[in-house]
């Protein structure tokens, strides 16, 4: 139901995302999606690749800020109102989303989330049967 | 000769050769006096020097000198010449994690620097027709309460405003008819920035004619423009709370360097690395010996401030020493604000982070006209990918910090490996601040 995301401490300038993906590109690890906001003095550079621990060891390594996340990835059929429809689930049970970003694999909708209560975020996947992916399975579309 | 322009001729108006006979008498009656503590009593019984032996000034060079650390180990009471009881208040340095210096006065030695602050004012014209405000902090920081009770000696109308909320200055200066302000330099630009706000013009509106300034190091480009924006005369000011605090030495209507009491201290300029004197007129490390305390004598205190003496004749008819700006200092300790702050501090909090790296960067610039701090730390290893938490992480650093050194810094997190390693000479301190 979830997958690993790695969050990559970035400042605010100039190469320093270029950096982090050369080191990943070198050891032949492909990306999924990313995402990042735009506040003022650093960023959480958030990526779904292929071989997250990898990735991670090899950033590691390299003395960067880095972490992995268990983020939740839910498929949604590509259609009007689909996203809508999974929010609002979790509004009805008063599960705010700490942050959310979506992308398209092979047709398919794949929304990345974090909430607060991951627990209670797992119950309401599963009683409201949405479908989830696994992190054998996310790699496996690609 | 008009003596009216000097608080106390007598003293203000020695010749060299007064002052220096002045001086030695003083100083043998410290020495004496210092053997009543038990710092000094230990230190010169340890190179066994006596009293007796300080038969000129030239013989101060056999004193050793007293450090901060000094101050620090005998924390805090330790180098005092007076029982505990003939002391009636105390000023000590900031600090909770690092070793605060403690001084401590007796009520002649808050009389006499009352005085000293007094002659001050008095020579930059102020008079007791004069109302006076400090926006200095009060309590422990010197300037606040030296400020106060040297106004009140030469018997102006004192407001005590103290630090902070501009414009409650402002209402005081206007509706008290404030005519002379005590500030530190970044302060009084800051006011005049308010005024601007308010619609108000300080030559038409305020009664406003002298600043004091000093407890932060300026230019003299800097001065300038505090005398523009104001319309005022503005005079720099130094102390040190090791030396009681404002009063040690201030600018006359020249404006061409600080007298220094001589009636007060005995002035020395060594080199910092061999502790020699440095050849008249070069900068080096400014050393004061205190002739004129009771509760805590200091001799040849290291004040880690680079300074040289001014050559020559001062037209004001004071022949006190004059001591040129404050060049830096010879320690790493900051002046910001007119707080001191060692990086030691800011370490010693940034060490009880386990979500930072042990590299750090102190950047000290001026903004607008305000000086500001800021302190990059590095994040060692990501522990959320939360930014509310890196958020939470960075306000409670700031809030340690301003605990500590008193003033409230920027704290920026910063990638890992980003800043110079601890590693050899690792650079801490960035001061662009355009002062010296």
């Amino acid at each position: 139901m979830t997958i690993q995301q790695l969050s990559v401490f970035v400042e605010n300038k100039s190469g320093a995302m270029l950096n982090i993906l050369n080191l990943l590109k070198v050891e032949g690890i492909q990306l999924l999606a990313v995402n990042i906001a735009d506040t003022v003095e650093y960023g959480i550079f958030r990526i779904i690749c292929s071989e997250p621990s990898k990735a991670y060891k090899l950033l590691q390594e390299a003395g960067i800020s880095v972490t992995l996340t268990d983020v939740f990835a839910i498929e949604l059929d590509d259609k009007v109102g689909e996203l809508a429809r999974v929010l609002e689930i979790f509004h009805n049970e008063s599960i705010s989303i700490t942050y959310l970003y979506s992308f398209l694999l092979n047709g398919k909708g794949i929304m990345i989330f974090r909430t607060a209560d991951s627990d209670r975020t797992r119950e309401i996947v599963i009683l409201n049967k949405l479908k989830f992916i696994a992190e054998r399975d996310l790699y496996s579309l690609v | 000769m008009d003596k009216s322009q000097y608080l106390h001729p007598d003293k203000e108006l020695m010749s060299r050769a007064e002052i220096e006979a002045l001086q030695l008498e003083r100083l043998q009656k410290t020495v004496r006096h210092c053997m009543n503590s038990p710092f000094y009593k230990k230190r010169f019984d340890s190179i066994g020097l006596t009293p007796d032996d300080i038969k000129s000034l030239d013989d101060l060079k056999k004193i050793p000198f007293t450090t901060k650390q000094d101050l620090r180990d005998t924390y805090p009471f330790g180098i005092a010449s007076v029982p505990l009881e003939k002391c009636v208040r105390l000023h000590s340095s900031s600090g909770t994690t690092g070793n605060p210096t403690v001084i401590l006065h007796t009520q002649r030695d808050l009389d006499e620097w009352a005085n000293a602050v007094a002659r001050c004012l008095h020579m930059v014209g102020l008079r007791p027709t004069d109302v006076f405000q400090n926006s200095s902090g009060y309590g422990m920081f010197t300037g606040g309460l030296g400020f106060q009770y040297g106004a009140e000696r030469l018997g102006m109308l004192t407001v005590p405003a103290a630090a902070g909320n501009t414009l409650r200055q402002l209402k005081f200066i206007k509706d008290f008819g404030t005519t002379a302000l005590h500030a530190i330099p970044s302060y009084a630009a800051r006011l005049y920035e308010v005024m601007v706000e308010q619609g108000i013009d300080p030559r038409r509106d305020t009664k406003l004619k002298t600043l004091v300034i000093g407890a932060e190091p300026h230019s003299e480009e800097q001065r300038r423009r505090i005398e523009d924006m104001l319309g005022v005369k503005a005079y720099n000011s130094f102390g040190m709370s090791e030396m009681c605090g404002p009063g040690v030495a201030f600018e006359c209507k020249e404006q061409n360097g600080l007298h220094i009491w001589e009636d007060y201290y005995i002035v020395e300029i060594v080199n910092p690395d061999t502790l020699e004197p440095v050849p008249e007129g070069e900068v080096g490390e400014l050393v004061l010996t205190t002739i004129n305390r009771e509760g805590m004598p200091l001799l040849r205190y290291r004040t880690r401030d680079l300074t040289r003496i001014l050559p020559g004749e001062c037209p004001c008819g004071r022949h006190h020493k004059r001591l040129d700006r404050m060049q830096g200092r010879s320690d790493d300790m900051i002046i910001l604000k007119g707080v001191n702050i060692f990086p030691i501090q800011i370490e010693k909090i940034l060490l009880q982070f386990k979500e930072l790296s042990t590299d750090y960067l102190i950047t000290l610039e001026t903004l607008e006209h305000n000086d500001a701090m800021t302190v990059e730390v590095e994040i060692s290893s990501l522990f959320t990918d939360d930014y509310a938490r890196l958020e939470k992480l960075t306000k409670e650093i700031t809030r340690q910090l301003k605990d500590e050194i008193l003033v409230t810094p920027k704290v920026k997190l910063v990638a890992n490996g980003s800043l110079p390693k601890s590693e050899g000479k690792a650079v801490r301190v960035k001061d662009l601040r355009k002062t010296y």
